[in-house]
């Protein structure tokens, strides 16, 4: 192991950023899922700051201060609003059980560690062996969001998802033009806001976020 | 050689002869007990020490070979020793005697079978099993295997007024057959058009393409599997070996599906000269399914030789975990590595034929003395029978891979060959196989709460029915063949490097790599597979410590203050009231796992409500694949048969027009 | 070869006659931390004289594996306080068993357990086994996954290595290991009886699991198995500091140094004391049905954690 440190602490940032996914998959609250959804903010801010600092690009600082910002303070604000108004703080019931889902879980793991090896072999940045996980995380939301019955986990396994796309970009590419950060983020605040808007209506039509009850809306 | 030329194949020869003769002797005087049980089972022990001597000694010459002109006029017997049928013979030699010394304290008149029947299907299954591992040639080998099946089929409807009894062995005698059939067909595609069957023929021709040894691989793996009872081909083990009297049970499980291990051993390693690396990947696969499936079906069951016999299932599962490995690393020239593997998957089914050996008689013991098979049934038996309890917590420590025993051994050699994949070239294989150590330490775990379970609830604990009181201890030649088994079970827990040394022979012969020289680099008292650095195993230091701590407190305590017991009433958190119905039941300790593995399950439950005039509950846990598999096929096969059946009309018109029709038939097209 | 045994006889006997001293302060911080009055360092020691003293009452139909379980079950803990490098590594018994080994002295500690446990045949021996077996085939596997990630960084499974390999190595991140480290704490709790799993202070019969096995015994026997507990808990801790926090255990064969590890090893045993009772203090009691989940989720980890290794440290 004759990394530099630097390369070591981005390795530790990413194994704790597919921790905080596997630990939103196994959550029954949604109020944890919040936080843990914050954290992985924060992580992925800090794994953004040490590039920066290691590899000398000023534009990740922007971006990083942008992450803080938005998904570590703005998102689980809004987020946590959300619930209270809504007066959900109830256990998140899933469609198949926890631990067959973090069997299938493993198995998502696996399949993006492989896919990721042939890729991280010609990439030239110092955070190449990251790119595994960060498909890893992406396709574990993508589980999260599948597996879910009420409205909110899955909101929130869209925008895991997002974070896990961001991490990916970091570790390939040094991020994106500061252009295309600041679209994706102002996408991010606006789909957050219209979801919000989605569950009022939701709920003012069936009296509850399950999205099983959608189902009713079909022609048949 | 000094003053002898033994030829060990000459000696092995005149074993299997001498119990055929043994068995034909019993024929002379069928009913009479006392000649059946204090002469020939006893000679025919002695003739298994004899076998396991002699295949000892051989394991480490040279292979020796011999033609005998039975069979038919163009087909004579090819016979053969080498290092894998000695260590085959070797198991079955000490298997042998610990069983037949067990039988002969065991058998009794006044069964469905005559003692002398008995006698002579018991000596045939014997002796069809030693042929097989020293035959060179397919047709003796499926000669053998069909006197195997068909001498086991009668031993296992001993008690053949019981019709669940027929069933299970028509059910076992189906599955063989559909086997054997998988193995002829084997043999056919491994011969490429060579000439004869012999094996000598099959090593040198090679099948066509890659695609010819798969098939030929796969066809083996079926055919062999069915016998081992991998999974799906497994259905047949959990009904034949409850049916079956106890040391039949213990001979087929620790015996019988060994011959399948070798079969595939001897089909893979010995007559095919490449191998493929998938082909290793699915046996591990498979074998990680069979023993998990074999694992969770023992933890529900609630008759005791059931348990045993789906624990079978699972030991067939790791045993061919090991072989997968081996395949594995051979087909990446890995070979060392390979031979580790080997060493572990052969030393476990060594393991499995002593404890499960051991523990099948144990169960006929329990049997005999309360006539009762149900775990429901049993309890506090330690009291009765404390000779048969203390051997049989050997077996149990045994099977459930605890330290210093012998299934430790196989199973840290076993967990040490997964722990060394991280070298193969494959990344999906790197990866995935030591999730497979995962699912492999899973089980290991699983069958400790198994094995828990079975003593627990026969011999622990207060009896669950009156007449327990009178059960009776093992006696005489019973209490012999247990402690031979038992015996077994310890020294070949403390004392392994003997026996991996002369399974480097067998290593060698198959792989061409041993791990001989590092396992004895650190003397006879460690196991170093590899490096000491690396890993290193002492059980005889474990065993000493452990005692002398034990004994050194001992003294201590009596020394420092006192050693006085009183006798009371149990605690039991002051409840007043203790029953023997209020200690777990067999079911009740295996409901964390129903509730947990669910999905493996096919439940089917009755449950009373409240408007029920005689309320009861229920619960059957069932194997789906009986439903998935083997229905559907059943099914399918009385269907073409009903077609087929057609043309069966019983009036002789019929006939006469099929032959005529025949005929001209044949006087178009055979000109 | 005398240094050896001496050595070997040193750290043995300091894992024994500590482990009581361990426990005393587990519960002592246990109670600062809930800000109740402590029961005092040496508690433990008081709890075993008294109970050495106490004349061994037994049921009526206990039997000899019953009278000999709490023996064995010490003589296990003992070996596997001889196994783990705790002051100094390679110690004469140390090459006697491996990783896989140490696992499999504790499972067959916790076989005999579950084995007297039975015997008596009232409903919470038997209610206490079953438990106990099924917290084990969970913890057992983990245990396993825990021990193979360190062991494929140092490519052995000999614990002498690890530690000789993690902790003589220059300082590096070892992300497979952090993963490593939380399910081997999740481990540690279930194994060692304490909260989430089961609570090591109750005596309520629905609740318990270590406690439910030990029901039946009395005085020296209970004594034993008390101490085999603390000593099980001392190993674990040491097990613990020895993969993830090796600094400070010495090689073989210096003599000096001895005093030096052995301090270390006590500063670090009540940093990790510490922990535990804030961990204990801060989570609540699991209800039994959820602890397959909590052991499955420290497998996983394990897993986990072995397939990050792969990615991302070769």
């Amino acid at each position: 192991m004759n990394l530099p440190f630097s390369a070591q602490l981005i390795n530790l940032m990413a194994s704790l950023l597919l921790l905080i996914a596997f630990a939103m998959l196994s959550q029954r609250r949604i109020l944890s899922l919040i936080y843990l959804f914050a954290w992985q903010g924060a992580v992925l801010c800090a794994n953004t700051l040490i590039v920066a600092w290691s590899t000398g690009q000023p534009h990740l600082y922007y971006s990083a201060m942008i992450t803080l910002v938005l998904k570590v303070i703005i998102l689980p604000w809004l987020l946590h609003r959300l619930i209270v108004r809504l007066n959900i703080k109830w256990d998140v019931e899933t469609m198949i059980n926890i631990p067959i889902t973090m069997l299938i879980g493993i198995a998502l793991v696996i399949f993006a560690f492989n896919l990721a090896l042939p890729i991280a072999q010609w990439a030239e940045t110092i955070t190449r062996s990251t790119l595994g996980i960060a498909i890893a995380s992406v396709l574990l939301s993508f589980l999260m969001m599948i597996t879910r019955r009420k409205a909110v986990p899955q909101v929130i396994g869209f925008l895991a998802m997002e974070n896990g796309l961001f991490f990916a970009a970091t570790s390939t590419t040094y991020g994106m033009p500061m252009v295309v950060e600041l679209g994706i983020a102002l996408d991010v605040l606006v789909g957050t806001f219209i979801f919000g808007i989605f569950f009022f209506q939701i709920r003012e039509t069936f009296d509850s976020l399950d999205i099983r009850n959608l189902e009713k809306l079909k022609e048949d | 050689m000094p003053w002898f030329e033994f030829i060990p194949l000459n000696i092995v020869i005149g074993i299997i002869l001498f119990w055929i003769a043994l068995g034909a002797a019993g024929l002379i005087a069928q009913s009479n007990l006392h000649y059946v049980t204090r002469i020939l089972l006893p000679a025919g022990a002695a003739a298994g020490v004899a076998l396991a001597a002699t295949a000892f000694a051989a394991m480490s010459q040279e292979a020796a070979l011999c033609v005998v002109p039975l069979g038919l006029p163009d087909l004579p017997f090819h016979l053969r020793i080498d290092a894998l049928s000695a260590f085959f013979l070797v198991l079955l030699g000490l298997a042998a005697t610990g069983v037949s010394l067990f039988y002969a304290g065991y058998l009794r008149a006044g069964e469905d079978n005559s003692p002398g029947l008995t006698c002579v299907q018991y000596h045939l299954f014997l002796a069809s099993i030693a042929t097989i591992f020293v035959a060179d040639d397919g047709y003796l080998f499926m000669v053998a295997w069909e006197t195997m099946a068909l001498s086991s089929y009668f031993l296992v409807i001993s008690n053949h007024r019981d019709a669940k009894t027929r069933s299970a062995g028509f059910l076992y005698l189906l599955i063989a057959h559909v086997g054997a059939i998988g193995i002829l067909l084997c043999f056919g595609v491994l011969q490429a058009g060579g000439g004869d069957y012999t094996f000598a023929t099959m090593r040198a021709v090679e099948p066509a393409s890659a695609g010819w040894m798969t098939v030929a691989y796969l066809l083996a793996l079926f055919g062999f599997g069915a016998k081992a009872g991998l999974l799906p081909l497994h259905a047949w083990l959990p009904e034949a070996h409850p049916a079956a009297p106890s040391p039949v049970s213990a001979l087929m499980s620790g015996v019988m599906l060994k011959t399948a291990i070798y079969g595939l051993l001897r089909v893979t390693f010995d007559l095919m000269n490449t191998q493929i690396w998938w082909w290793g990947v699915l046996t591990l696969a498979l074998g990680l399914v069979t023993a998990l499936f074999g694992v969770l079906f023992a933890a529900v069951q609630t008759d005791m030789k059931r348990l045993l016999a789906y624990s079978s299932i699972e030991n067939v599962g790791i045993v061919l975990i090991g072989i997968g490995l081996a395949i594995t690393f051979r087909a990446f020239n890995m070979h060392a590595l390979a031979a580790l593997a080997l060493v572990a998957a052969l030393y476990h089914c060594l393991n499995h034929a002593f404890f499960k050996c051991l523990l099948f008689l144990v169960t006929g013991s329990v049997l005999h003395a309360t006539n009762e098979r149900s775990l429901g049934k049993l309890g506090g038996l330690i009291h009765t029978m404390p000779v048969v309890a203390w051997l049989a917590l050997i077996g149990t420590l045994a099977i459930a891979g605890l330290p210093p025993l012998n299934g430790f051994v196989s199973e840290w050699l076993l967990l040490q060959a997964f722990l060394l994949t991280p070298g193969l070239p494959n990344s999906y294989l790197n990866m995935l196989v030591p999730v497979a150590a995962a699912a492999l330490a899973l089980t290991f775990a699983l069958s400790g709460y198994v094995m828990v379970k079975f003593y627990g609830v026969i011999f622990l604990g207060q009896p669950r029915e009156d007449k327990l009181k009178d059960a009776h201890d093992a006696r005489g030649f019973e209490r012999l063949g247990l402690l031979w088994l038992a015996a077994g079970c310890v020294l070949l827990g403390v004392l392994p490097v003997p026996i991996i040394l002369q399974l480097g022979s067998v290593t060698t012969q198959l792989i061409g790599a041993t791990i001989s020289d590092s396992v004895v680099a650190s003397g006879w008292l460690f196991i170093t597979p590899i490096v000491p650095e690396r890993a290193s195993y002492s059980p005889l230091i474990f065993l000493v410590v452990i005692a002398a701590v034990v004994l050194l407190v001992f003294l201590l305590v009596r020394a420092f203050y006192h050693g006085r017991v009183r006798r009371g009433a149990a605690w039991d958190c002051g409840f007043p009231l203790q029953t023997s119905r209020m200690q777990d039941t067999a079911e009740g300790f295996g409901q964390p796992i129903k509730q947990i593995f669910e999905l493996f399950f096919r439940i089917e439950r009755h449950v009373p409500t409240p408007f029920d005039r005689a309320p009861y509950y229920q619960s059957r846990t069932e194997d789906r694949l009986w439903y998935w598999l083997y229905v559907p096929v059943a099914r399918v096969a009385e269907r073409l048969s009903g077609w087929i059946g057609v043309l069966q009309r019983g009036r002789i018109h019929i006939y006469l027009i099929y032959s005529f029709a025949t005929l001209i038939l044949l006087l178009v097209f055979a000109r | 070869m005398i240094e050896a045994i001496l050595s070997q006889l040193f750290q043995t006997l300091l894992a024994v006659l500590l482990a009581p001293l361990m426990l005393g302060w587990i519960n002592n911080c246990r109670s600062w931390l809930q800000n109740k009055s402590a029961p005092g360092l040496l508690q433990p020691y008081r709890t075993l004289r008294k109970l050495f003293h106490k004349d061994a009452v037994l049921a009526h139909n206990a039997s000899s594996l019953f009278r000999m379980a709490p023996y064995i079950i010490f003589g296990c803990m003992v070996l596997a306080a001889s196994i783990v490098p705790m002051v100094e590594t390679n110690l004469p018994f140390a090459y006697a068993a491996d990783a896989i080994a140490l696992v499999g002295v504790f499972a067959l500690a916790r076989v005999f357990m579950a084995l007297a446990a039975m015997d008596i045949g009232t409903a919470f021996g038997s209610l206490g086994a079953r438990r106990e077996m099924l917290v084990a085939f969970l913890a057992e596997p983990a245990l396993l996954m825990v021990l193979f990630t360190p062991a494929l960084i140092s490519q052995s499974t000999s614990l002498n290595t690890m530690v000789a390999t993690l902790g003589q190595r220059e300082f590096a991140l070892f992300p497979s290991l952090a993963y490593a480290a939380v399910a081997f704490v999740m481990v540690l709790l279930a194994e060692n009886a304490r909260i989430p799993i089961d609570n090591p202070a109750t005596h309520l019969e629905l609740t318990m699991i270590h406690e439910a096995m030990i029901l039946e015994y009395s005085a020296r026997h209970l004594a034993l198995m008390e101490w085999a507990a603390a000593i099980k808990l001392m190993i674990y801790c040491a097990i613990g500091i020895a993969l993830f926090m090796p600094w400070g255990i010495v090689a073989a064969g210096s003599w000096p140094l001895l005093p030096v590890a052995t301090l270390v090893l006590v500063a670090k045993l009540l940093v990790a004391g510490g922990g535990l009772a804030l961990l204990e203090t801060v989570s609540a009691k699991m209800r039994i049905f959820r602890a397959p989940e909590f052991l499955g989720m420290a497998f996983l980890l394990g897993v986990l954690g072995m397939l990050t290794h792969f990615l991302l440290e070769r």
